[in-house]
């Protein structure tokens, strides 16, 4: 890659940013008064970019203590103090999964939100970097999934292990760990059908397949939940489904190239404590970047 | 569906008509508590100021003021002011009847797209048409095969140009299949894409231009936040369409993507996808679904899906058996089959008056139950289906081992089916203790 990784991700960022921006910028060009009315909009703002009513409130809350308390009367002030705090709720004890060498990663997450794409760009990264990666074809449900991820598998040149469609899930998992344990590949990534996090039934199928999975694998297990940035408040509900059913170890957060703030990461960081480890900008293979949260923050409120 | 915010607006309501005097700062005090159950819901922020601000100006007039139960007013109001935000008319699909017809559908990526286009033929060829797929997008690796399988399991013809090909040649082609092959209505799926993509936005609307769609339908994803705002409007500008299919609304998502969308383009929803099934797709009656989201009930949809799924002629035959208090256990089978037709207990649940709320909430319907005691009754013999009395413990430990549940279970239903005959029985001959329909013994359920 010729430009720098965080060039990347701010590309990617962009539309987020000027979106936001768009909107702070008025409350700049309100003037440096920090008047009610300030406040007011700033929520407007902050709700707008999906960050959900009770993150707002008290990240402005706490705004307005210290802007209080540091008399700060200068909107520019204000949102430069917005950046910090933003970051600071995203400043989670990461840790990348992929680190790991060897690792099994679960992809999990609803219907839509991009796993099977994310799992070819994390493939094709991990194989970029060196690693042996073996695709594991486990959404034997929806129509042509397989078929996807095998024209995936194929561009990308890693093996995949699949079987046809209506088979037992774990079982396609239980092949994969397998093929892995045998023919020691340094990452195996298993797809899973897409399921709405309210259905008892199909998330107690991904928590067998969890099960036989963590049992099976000598590899340290991570499992992924894939999130459509699009996606509003609802987003918490998810993550925190997923994480009971099985454990989330992480997000990625898909589809930040259209005009979706991702807000909702700030709160499920917030209330779930899960860090976000790679962010989608693009249809393109490479992308897929890492997630830094100083810089998604200063994207976010446009103060870089 | 759309349960957190009928949750919060149900809260809110409750407080308002428990009173006999209703102050402005009442008002004030219940708006602000919906202005934050909608944001929460993720309804655009623009949306929720100026639905707020009409429904206090009516709430605080002097109809609303006057009436003696000024809180049912209120809450007549809201109903009235979410049911126009959702669409205050009816939003059938109007077809013209040209040859074909054509449906054409656009979203953006993982929306459910395809998935809609397949629900939307098998929806139509119940109406008695005879739908053709086209399958445009040929991006997305193996979109066609997903739409061709899905196809193939509807038995519903799937048009499907070359890989790689033009998306509107073969729009255009499949329009001219769809004459060859006598099919009268084709519904054009394309590929996911972002608003902001030029070229793409481009590509749709010359698909458009190509087989001008007596309606071209936006796919919007039920748990989109407030970006669902801006998509639309972009949409509707680059594109322009004419109604709206959301989907996924079987999850918990709060729906407020639905209600901007409508509010903010004027675009009515028109169908709502709630299910995995290829036949989870349901016509979106705004009113209704008001009515749902206040726990008012919607029973005529109930009705509606009954009627669909329970044949006239059994049900005569079992009105018949009814009378002459024939009703065996191999009937109950059968009506438990219908049930499950209907959809899950809790689409069921949700749909009549109160027990959608709170009252069910965290009861946790156990889909299960309803197998288990299909179970049960398909371990028993036939004589012991249309006689439980002959049932004795032998044969009671056989049931519980066939079926795979205990003793107590297959003495549970029994004890339940003998209460519902009980029942059945006074309410097949009226007179005795009236028309009045028996209260279901022990408040519980008769499975």
């Amino acid at each position: 890659m010729n430009t720098p990784w965080y060039k990347r991700v701010a590309e990617g960022l962009t539309r987020t940013r000027e979106e936001l921006t768009g909107q702070l910028n008025v409350l700049v060009g309100r003037g440096p008064d920090v008047d009610e009315g300030f406040w007011e909009e700033l929520e407007d703002a902050l709700i707008g970019a999906d960050m959900g009513v009770p993150a707002v409130t008290e990240i402005t809350d706490r705004l307005r203590a210290s802007a209080a308390r540091e008399r700060l009367t200068d909107s520019h002030a204000v949102l430069e103090l917005l950046t910090d705090e933003i970051a600071e709720e995203l400043a989670l004890a990461s840790g990348d999964v992929f680190e790991l060498s060897p690792v099994t990663v679960l992809v999990v997450g609803v219907n839509g939100t991009g796993k099977t794409t994310t799992i070819a760009k994390l493939a094709n990264e991990l194989q970029v970097r060196g690693r042996s990666v073996l695709l594991g074809s486990a959404d034997t449900y929806r129509a042509a999934a397989d078929e996807q991820l095998q024209v995936w598998a194929g561009r990308v040149g890693v093996p995949i292990v699949s079987r046809e469609r209506g088979a037992d899930p774990a079982a396609v998992a239980f092949d994969a760990i397998r093929r892995a344990r045998e023919e020691d590949f340094d990452v195996t990534l298993v797809d899973t059908a897409g399921r709405l996090h309210t259905s008892r039934e199909l998330m107690g199928e991904l928590a067998k397949i969890s099960r036989i999975v963590k049992r099976e694998s000598l590899a340290p297990v991570r499992t992924l939940l894939v999130m459509d940035a699009t996606t509003g408040q609802n987003g918490i509900t998810q993550a925190r489904q997923f994480d009971q059913a099985l454990g989330v170890d992480g997000i990625v957060l898909t589809k930040l190239d259209g005009t979706a703030k991702g807000g909702v990461c700030v709160a499920i960081a917030r209330e779930l404590g899960l860090p976000i480890v790679r962010v989608g900008v693009g249809e393109a293979l490479d992308d897929l970047k890492p997630f830094d949260p100083g810089d998604f923050a200063r994207a976010l409120t446009g103060a870089a | 569906m759309f349960d957190n915010l009928s949750d919060r607006l149900q809260g809110v309501m409750k407080k308002l008509t428990g009173r006999g005097r209703l102050s402005e700062a009442a008002v004030d005090a219940a708006m602000r508590e919906v202005r934050l159950a909608l944001r929460e819901a993720d309804v655009n922020f623009r949306v929720v100021k100026d639905f707020v601000a009409r429904v206090r100006e009516r709430a605080v007039g002097s109809d609303v003021m006057s009436s003696l139960t000024p809180g049912q007013a209120v809450v007549r109001v809201v109903h009235e002011e979410l049911a126009d935000l959702m669409g205050s008319t009816d939003s059938r699909l109007v077809l013209s009847s040209r040859m074909p017809a054509v449906v054409m559908l656009v979203g953006l990526q993982g929306s459910g797209k395809t998935t809609a286009a397949a629900k939307l033929a098998n929806h139509l060829r119940k109406e008695g048409r005879r739908p053709l797929l086209i399958a445009c997008d040929v991006y997305r690796p193996a979109a066609v095969d997903q739409l061709q399988t899905l196809g193939k399991e509807l038995d519903i013809p799937v048009y499907a140009g070359e890989p790689g090909g033009d998306p509107v040649g073969i729009a255009q082609a499949g329009v001219k299949e769809a004459v060859g092959a006598a099919r009268d209505v084709a519904i054009v799926d394309t590929a996911g894409r972002l608003h902001v993509d030029d070229a793409l936005m481009d590509e749709a609307r010359r698909i458009r231009d190509a087989v001008r769609p007596d309606q071209l339908l936006l796919v919007v994803d039920a748990m989109t936040g407030q970006d669902a705002v801006g998509v639309a409007e972009a949409f509707q500008e680059r594109v322009d369409f004419d109604g709206v299919i959301i989907t996924k609304l079987d999850g918990d998502a709060r729906g407020g993507a639905a209600l901007s969308v409508r509010a903010v383009t004027g675009k009515p929803i028109k169908f709502a996808g709630v299910g995995e099934k290829l036949d989870a797709l349901e016509v979106f009656h705004p009113d209704r679904m008001a009515r749902r989201i206040l726990g008012m009930g919607d029973v005529l949809t109930l009705i509606e899906k009954a009627e669909e799924v329970f044949e006239e002629e059994q049900a005569e035959e079992l009105e018949e058996k009814l009378k002459k208090s024939q009703f065996t256990l191999d009937d109950f089978l059968v009506q438990l089959g219908q049930l499950k037709k209907m959809g899950s207990m809790e689409q069921v649940l949700s749909m009549m008056p109160g027990a959608g709320g709170k009252a069910l909430k965290g009861a946790d319907v156990d889909e299960g139950a309803l197998t288990r005691t299909e179970a049960i009754i398909q371990s028993m013999t036939l004589q012991e289906r249309a006689k439980p009395s002959v049932i004795n413990g032998s044969r009671r430990e056989r049931i519980a081992t066939g079926a795979g549940v205990s003793v107590y279970d297959v003495n549970q239903l029994l004890k339940q089916f003998a209460q519902v005959k009980k029942m059945l029985k006074q309410f097949a001959t009226p007179g005795k203790k009236g028309r009045r329909m028996p209260r279901m013994p022990g408040g519980e359920l008769p499975f």
